[in-house]
């Protein structure tokens, strides 16, 4: 077994023979001792002390912060006339938007059988998991009295009043809340043969019962693995969709209203496309460091960086595509309000914002046409987190310009954040990566048994007296005994 | 093993015999001998799904589809009936002239519900029908089995098959290619 130091560069494959999809020669042992030992090691490396001590500082301003907010009042924002959305909604479309790509991965990359997602699928769901609760917390708190934000959903009450479904911010709290729901069964299912693993392995009682209880008695029983495969599949038919719609929901909140710039019928697809872009740097950004730090090179490859940037690449060009998109609809509606709304955008006073967001996302991600640049880690890492930073400021350019200048030049104002704003943003950053550190230490971060699928099976097949094709393929050998089985008087 | 008259062994109730194998190849091939032989209690036991294996064990498909369609079209006929109450029925509230109830305002609910529904239904249908979560199963007795979750590939036949014999069935354990039988306590 190859070192992670001499992991090789698996990025230029001959197309007549399988793509190396996890590199060293490992075996299914080398791959179980390797993911579940991270999970084992009595202490983690002390990176990771050093680490979960800084977002645990943020994290703790972020309760701060929430707890002056709602003792205070919405008064401690930057929010004024006309900017009524502020932070909050551009921080709440940012974090959604970061979620997307673990789904994208986990459902629609799993449905177009696109074998690398093993490798990354666990860990850029448990992200998507993460990045909704960051998510959650801001329209939860942006609604002032927090403690009748349950007034969302729809709960009898003693005023016999119902919640606004013709509002699409309630159609909000359906699509988040399913969304969160339908992510973490996905999350769970994919892990429960990895956390048996886990249970199996454990040494003090401590991790057995708590590995234990969550692995639900599984046994790895073919007759089991059949309908879990079949429940895995139909959750990720399901997820496809919902995934899609979640980004289309929110971008309806702006799309229904009547303000320039927001009464959009691109938005659906605009802010989908923008999504999955922000979403696939975030996953660059976090999984970069963290093969570094446990050592997964040889499993979390070169190939599958490569292929995640080539992800990006397209995205971004089609979020590229979407704004020169509003600004001939804007010219071509021949809306006055509509045409000096973007121009706005552009040249007015959050043209500072509006520059930042096409440098780092239009620009920035085209370098990655250049192979030298997909195979860098420093360069995706780098351009990743320009994306990260673009994508946040789209989200921003969105929803102030529109709301500072809107049709009355008598109404117009400027908005700026105030350091509450700030320290609660930084403190949503805070608890998403104490959430992905404290993941990182006790789950598994790599689909173990997805992975062992994908393998290549040198080191059994010799021992075998026919040839077996790989076991995700349509295999030559199987197809006549699944007929044999079925109709036994035929043979 | 000379007792034949109860399925007993080292004086304690038998589960069954756990065959062991290093590789899904020889794991297959012992699979379709077991089904061939008419067993009907056993099962295979892998790290991870082994394709074409539901054909040498010869499993049929599962209802689980159906069940979810189920919970699909409740959530679907839920999320419409409870915006119709909620909102013109029981609490109708007046806003630009707008339709108490619409279908075009209502699709977004409706479809979040539907795959809401289908969701819990996959999760907690495949579960159930799995006959999971449970807390002991009598395999867990078998140290061996440990790695059966990792890098191990397991054959079960259970002493509660109608065609298990104590002897005839570990005579023919023996002759599956197994690297191991192991006789298992209940």
């Amino acid at each position: 077994m190859l070192l992670a130091k001499d992991a090789i560069d698996n990025t230029v494959h001959d197309p007549t023979q399988p793509q190396e999809l996890i590199t060293g020669g490992q075996t299914f042992t080398s791959i179980t001792d390797h993911i579940c030992g991270i999970v084992e090691k009595p202490r983690p490396p002390r990176a990771w002390y050093v680490a979960i001590g800084i977002t645990s500082a943020f994290t703790g301003v972020l309760g701060l912060m929430i707890l002056y907010l709602i003792f205070t009042g919405i008064g401690v924002w930057g929010l004024n006339n006309p900017v009524g959305w502020g932070w909050a909604i551009v921080n709440f479309v940012f974090w959604v938007g970061i979620g997307h790509a673990g789904t994208l991965i986990s459902a629609i990359l799993f449905l177009l059988r696109q074998k690398w997602r093993t490798s990354i699928n666990r860990f850029a769901e448990a992200m998507t998991i993460f990045a909704v609760i960051c998510a959650g917390i801001f329209p939860a708190i942006h609604v002032g009295r927090v403690w009748v934000v349950w007034w969302l959903f729809p709960l009898p009450s003693y005023q016999s009043m119902w919640p606004q479904f013709r509002s699409p911010l309630l159609w909000d709290v359906f699509a988040v809340g399913t969304y969160m729901i339908v992510s973490l069964l996905f999350w769970y299912t994919g892990m429960v043969p990895d956390l048996a693993t886990l249970r199996d392995r454990a040494r003090t009682s401590l991790r057995k019962i708590s590995y234990g209880l969550f692995a639900l008695g599984w046994r790895g029983s073919n007759r089991h693995w059949h309908r879990y495969e079949k429940a895995y599949l139909l959750l990720a038919g399901l997820a496809t969709p919902l995934v899609l719609s979640v980004h289309s929901v929110v971008s309806f909140d702006f799309a229904t209203a009547q303000i320039p710039g927001w009464h959009t019928t691109i938005f659906p697809p605009y802010f989908v496309a923008g999504a999955i872009f922000s979403g696939f740097a975030m996953v660059m950004t976090l999984i970069i460091p963290a093969r570094e730090m446990f050592k997964l090179k040889n499993i979390v490859t070169l190939y599958h960086l490569e292929t995640m940037a080539k992800i990006i690449l397209a995205t971004g060009t089609m979020v590229g595509y979407a704004y020169a998109t509003e600004f001939f609809i804007a010219w071509y509606s021949g809306n006055p309000a509509e045409q000096f709304a973007f121009i706005n955008r552009a040249f007015g006073p959050y043209a500072w914002a509006y520059w930042i967001m096409v440098s780092c996302n239009v620009i920035s991600p085209q370098l990655f046409w250049f192979r030298k640049i997909r195979t860098n880690t420093w360069a995706l890492l780098i351009i990743c987190i320009f994306v990260n930073i673009g994508m946040w400021f789209e989200r921003f350019v969105i929803t102030v310009t529109s709301l500072s200048r809107d049709f009355l030049p008598a109404s117009w104002g400027y908005y700026s954040p105030t350091l509450v704003d700030i320290l609660t943003f930084a403190g949503s950053f805070g608890l998403f990566f104490t959430l992905v550190l404290l993941f990182m230490r006790y789950l598994p971060m790599v689909a173990m048994a997805e992975v062992k699928t994908v393998m290549p099976q040198e080191h059994w097949e010799d021992k075998v007296s026919r040839p077996i094709g790989d076991y995700h393929g349509d295999n030559p050998v199987v197809q006549p005994l699944r007929r044999r089985a079925r109709r036994p008087e035929r043979r | 093993m000379s007792d034949a008259s109860a399925n007993t062994h080292g004086g304690r109730e038998l589960f069954g015999y756990l065959l062991e194998y290093e590789n899904p190849g020889d794991l297959l091939a012992a699979c379709e001998k077991v089904r061939d032989a008419g067993y009907t209690r056993w099962d295979a036991h892998t790290p991870f799904p082994l394709h074409g294996l539901d054909g040498a064990m010869g499993i049929r498909g599962t209802r689980l589809p159906w069940l979810v369609l189920a919970g699909g079209l409740a959530g679907l006929a839920l999320a419409l009936l409870m915006q119709w109450w909620m909102n013109a029925v029981d609490y109708p509230f007046w806003i630009s002239g707008k339709p108490f109830f619409g279908i075009p305002a209502a699709v977004p609910v409706a479809f979040e519900l539907t795959v809401l529904l289908s969701a819990l239904t996959t999760f907690f249908g495949m579960w159930a029908l799995n006959g999971l979560p449970r807390h002991h199963h009598p395999l867990f007795n078998s140290e061996r089995f440990k790695r059966a979750t990792a890098d191990r590939f397991f054959i079960s036949l259970e002493a509660a098959d109608p065609r298990f014999h104590p002897e005839r069935t570990r005579a023919f354990a023996e002759t599956l290619g197994a690297q191991d039988v192991e006789a298992v306590e209940d």
